[in-house]
This record gives structure tokens, sequence and C-alpha cells, in this order.
């Protein structure tokens, strides 16, 4: 299978817009037959980076790098970043302005859920400058 | 049990993706949160939440589900209508809660 590199602009505050990039990737991952599994874990991910970019990173990029063998899904933004990662990994806690609340975000779950569905997650950011995610999905055939 | 005898056998008004009618319900899932909807929601389940914004629209698109049900009696806001018919998610309402209509569809399925 050739390697295939796709990216996706990711507007602050776009709610008219949000979740698209993942369902473009989710449709391009199904179009190239990966297992149902590894596409819902995509999905999942996908979308939960990509409403935090929405209402948290400012402007920001979705890539992902698929190969027969794995799923690279990578974020990055020019946001605020964040302080304590290990803080922000809990499930529960959350930054999320109330308003974003009300519509059902900022539960704490996005975070544990990108977690708990990827085999590999990868967080480096830097208060100011912004946050980096990377999340690997190996395609268990 | 398909979309359409799910808008009949309860008395459900379809609001937006008239397409996805005959999609097949495979179960159900009720929530407000959409990380935990995400997180957890069936493929091909009929969700029922009293999220109305355009936003549940993509959850249930990247989850697969058959329909989408407003409860509480509100009404899905005009973006949430358009993207729903773009992707053929049909969005229906009922004036009554969750839990009610969870309990009533639970029996049938």
């Amino acid at each position: 299978m050739t390697s295939i590199h796709k990216s996706y602009h990711v507007a602050k505050n776009d709610f008219i817009h949000a979740g698209e990039a993942s369902i473009h990737v989710k449709n391009l991952l199904k179009s190239m037959n990966y297992n149902q599994d590894l596409v819902r874990r995509v999905a999942i991910c996908g979308y939960e980076a990509e409403m935090n970019l929405v209402m948290h990173g400012g402007d920001g990029e979705l890539s992902v790098d698929v190969n027969s063998e794995r799923v690279i899904l990578e974020v990055a933004d020019r946001g605020p970043g964040i302080l304590d990662i290990e803080l922000a990994m809990q499930e529960g806690y959350s930054t999320a302005k109330e308003e974003y609340r009300e519509m059902g975000f900022g539960a704490g779950m996005g975070l544990p859920n990108m977690k708990k569905n990827s085999d590999a997650l990868k967080i480096t950011s830097e208060p100011g400058q912004g946050t980096h995610v990377s999340m690997t999905f190996y395609n268990k055939g | 049990m398909k979309v359409k005898e799910l808008v009949e056998k309860f008395g459900l008004k379809v609001a937006a993706g008239q397409t996805g009618l005959d999609k097949e319900i495979k179960g159900g899932y009720c929530g407000d949160l959409l990380s935990e909807v995400m997180g957890n929601a069936g493929v091909g389940c009929v969700w029922l939440t009293v999220q109305a914004h355009q936003n549940i629209v993509a959850v249930a698109v990247l989850r697969e589900m058959a329909a989408i049900v407003i409860t509480g009696g509100s009404t899905p806001a005009p973006e949430t209508v358009d993207k729903a018919n773009a992707e053929g998610i049909p969005v229906l309402t009922y004036p009554g809660s969750s839990f009610e209509l969870s309990g009533r569809i639970y029996a049938e399925l």
C-alpha cells in the first residue's frame, strides 16, 4: 500500500465546520478498507482532537499519515498550550468555557478518550506557544 | 427496525435527513455529553439527546448512527438541519423526555 498524507486546517471557534476533518479522515480510511475497529478508534480520537483545536487551540492543523501498518494522527496548534499535561489527562478535568459546557463539551473526557482509543499518545506543549499531539494506531488486520 | 418504522410507531417528527429513513436501527443510546456519546455509543444506534446544535451531526456521522432523536420538545437549529440533510442523518423530534422514550424503544428493539 502506498503512503498517504493529508492535512486539514481547523479554525478557532469554527463550530460550523467542526468535525469535517475527522469525517474526511474516516471516509479516507474506509475507502482504503481498514478494519472497522481501527476506523472507529481514529474517528473518536480525530473528533476529540479537532474539537480541542476549535475550543482551545487557536488555529491549527489536523493531519493524517497512513500506510499499511499504521495510521498517525497529528494535531498542532498555536493556542495557549497546556500548563499541566498530567492534570489535563485526568478524566473530568476541563478548562472549557461555560458556553461550551452547555453544548455538551468540556466534560473532561477528550484527552482520556484519545488515550483510551489510540495505541500511542504523545503530547508536547509549551505555554503560550501551542500544543502538539501525536497519536498512532496500529493496523491489526 | 428501520428508522421510518420508529417514526411511525412512536409518533416522532422528522426534522431533517429524510434520505436516511431506511437505515436499520441496531440499538439505542442516551446522552448529552458529546465526548461520552462519541466514546460509547454503538454503530447503528438511535441517539436520544436534548442537544439540538449542529455539532451533534458530526458525532452521529462519525459513530455511524442510524438516527438522532432530540427529546424534550426542542427543535434542531437551522444549521443542524442543513448538515443532517447533507449527510443523510435523520433528525427526529419528540416532545417527551429521553427517559420515557428510551423505555418505550427499549421494549421494542
